[in-house]
């Protein structure tokens, strides 16, 4: 095939085989009122310089030079320039997914050491070649959870990330199924476990929770998987920052781990692309969407990999499929796998324990600052909710004259959280950075009216 | 090679009927056509039926295949045995492979599904079909 554009005599040739005269006679089955009578309102062609130059200066339109603090599903992470060299190979970069499986050895055996890694990571027995992104993957293992139990009840936290949370109830609307929402403690941040306990009944397929969770708190897994199979429910737990299992303790009396790998050597870009990771108990298998990658030998006694279980895939069941994901992140689940081989188990522990001191030594800062502190006191991993004396909208606004991207305000996510907002402080800042933002803060909150003064008044008044 | 005392329905089901309690599993037609079974799924006793429901899943290692129900019935057991030795379906489709049993409350339905002389008929036709 040429990826040229069509002559003259190439369309007439085309139409003459249709058995027309002309391009608007091959349209005329779209109605009159339909049509568009003008030219498309497109700028004109430009030549090779013209386009570089535009680049360039959207490019530079770009946050280059402003350190965020930004988490809540999307996280900074050092990343080796070893991975992007060998991601950009050909072999990789532009390889179809492996319908044909067997001769595609080299990418089934990149997915199976992924798999091994997620299973590794996450405490469970089988991961999937991957999903599109974390929310996808949690709404997935909801739709996994109603096939297993028969059931058609969700419960979910209201501390799960609240896109994800979207993600679910696009897929739940349209099948029908019965969505509870359980509060968080106003005191800890996490789950309320009376609110779970009261939701949960014999019509419940699945707890939903994430853990660390929106708003930074780590979850009582323990207890909150026994509310769930008390009643004959399974567990989801999803992971939005996947370096927390270097410190935190693998989720494993989840039935279904739903985990966002980004953190693991995927670049924030624009929000995508993604890894999504499901990982679950083998008993389970047959209901896990997607496809996985498995390790045999073939007939000369020699190792190799195959795709087992693509028999549920859509393109052989068609609409009997187990899901309609029909593909996964091939390049990015090799770009997390590439990652995590190169730091290493010690590697990952040593970024996640540095996440956590430095997000401590934040917070430590933080509360040195009149009225501010922090709004839950659960334990947190590397992300942490502020309550400021002003609005977080008004604190950024400060913030970025000074070329910092401050906290998330909650307030759009959370109507009733005012004045609160999601910091995130991960290995990529120095201490000078944190050091930076809350010197900022401090004159952001002087400028708003908030002096020394007001650091005597009794918290109560807040 | 297709007892006679069985009725088959197009979907390659078989169904042995004796007073009201019904037997039902795949044919010998069904378990050539999957090829290696690696994997069944069945339903749970008290589960209900009525004619031409899913009742479970067989896989192979080429396709997964639904298993209809020929007859409206009542489950009363599975086969449990073919959980951990689904090659069964293979060796013996008509025998110890067997799926399903239960209650069939309307026999009459019976009278809708082929005799072993028909189904032979209606598969030959299917392989002239797959032939031509």
């Amino acid at each position: 095939m040429r990826y040229l554009p069509k002559s003259d005599a190439e369309r007439r040739a085309i139409l003459g085989e249709l058995g027309f005269d002309s391009i608007d006679e091959l349209f005329r089955s779209i109605p009159e009122n339909c049509r568009l009578r003008r030219a498309l309102d497109v700028p004109g062609p430009l030549s090779e310089k013209e386009i570089i130059d535009y680049f360039r200066a959207r490019a530079a339109e770009n946050s280059a030079g402003y350190t965020s603090f930004l988490g809540a599903g999307v996280y900074n992470h050092l990343r080796s320039v070893v991975a992007d060299a060998l991601l950009q190979r050909g072999e990789f970069l532009t390889s179809y997914t492996p319908y044909q499986a067997e001769i595609s050895q080299g990418t089934l055996q990149a997915i199976f050491e992924f798999q091994t890694l997620m299973c590794q990571l996450t405490g469970q027995e089988v991961a999937n070649a991957s999903m599109y992104d974390g929310s996808t993957a949690t709404a997935e293992a909801a739709m996994m959870a109603v096939r297993l139990t028969g059931r058609r009840r969700l419960v979910i936290s209201r501390a799960l990330h609240p896109e994800y949370r979207q993600v679910a109830d696009t897929y739940a609307r349209d099948l029908g199924l019965d969505v509870a929402e359980i509060g968080f403690d106003a005191k800890t941040g996490q789950t309320d476990l009376a609110a779970a306990r009261a939701a949960v009944n014999d019509a419940t397929a699945a707890v939903i929770v994430q853990s660390p969770n929106f708003l930074g708190a780590l979850e009582a897994v323990p207890q909150i998987a026994e509310i769930a199979h008390g009643a004959g429910a399974l567990l989801v737990v999803a992971i939005a920052e996947a370096v927390s299992l270097g410190a935190v303790r693998a989720p494993a009396e989840a039935d279904i781990v739903a985990m966002e790998a980004q953190s693991l050597g995927l670049a924030p870009s624009f929000g995508g692309p993604f890894a999504g990771v499901i990982a679950t108990r083998e008993k389970f298998v047959r209901q896990m969407p997607g496809r996985l990658a498995g390790q045999t030998t073939d007939g000369q006694g020699r190792r190799g990999f195959v795709l087992t279980l693509a028999t549920r895939e859509q393109h052989i069941r068609r609409e009997k499929a187990t899901s309609n994901i029909c593909t996964n992140q091939a390049l990015c689940a090799l770009a997390v796998t590439m990652h995590l081989s190169l730091a290493g188990k010690e590697g990952l522990r040593e970024m996640a324990h540095q996440n956590l001191a430095k997000a401590r030594y934040a917070v430590a800062e933080f509360e040195k600052l009149p009225g501010v502190r922090r709004a839950f006191a659960a334990p947190f991993f590397n992300e942490v909710t502020l309550e400021f004396p002003r609005s977080v909208r008004m604190i950024n606004h400060e913030l970025e004259r000074e070329r910092i991207i401050g906290p998330l305000p909650l307030g759009p996510f959370f109507p009733e959280q005012t004045k609160r907002g999601l910091l995130c402080v991960t290995e990529v800042h120095s201490r000078q950075d944190v050091d930076r933002l809350v010197a900022a803060t401090r004159r952001a909150l002087e400028s708003l009216g908030v002096g020394a003064r007001e650091a005597v008044s009794s918290p109560a008044e807040r | 090679m297709y007892p006679a005392n069985y009725k088959y329905s197009q979907e390659h089901e078989w169904v042995a009927l004796e007073g009201q309690m019904a037997t039902i599993g795949i044919t010998d037609y069904a378990q050539h056509s999957l090829g290696d079974v690696v994997f069944v799924e069945m339903p749970k006793p008290g589960a209900k039926f009525s004619a031409g429901q899913t009742i479970g899943t067989v896989e192979s290692v080429k396709a997964v295949s639904e298993i209809y129900s020929p007859i409206t019935i009542e489950v009363t057991e599975v086969n449990a045995a073919l959980a951990n030795a689904p090659e069964k379906i293979n060796q013996d489709p008509h025998g110890a492979a067997w799926m399903i049993k239960g209650r069939a409350p309307n026999p009459a339905e019976m009278a809708k599904l082929m005799d072993a002389k028909a189904y032979e008929a209606f598969i030959a036709e299917k392989e002239k079909e797959a032939g031509a």
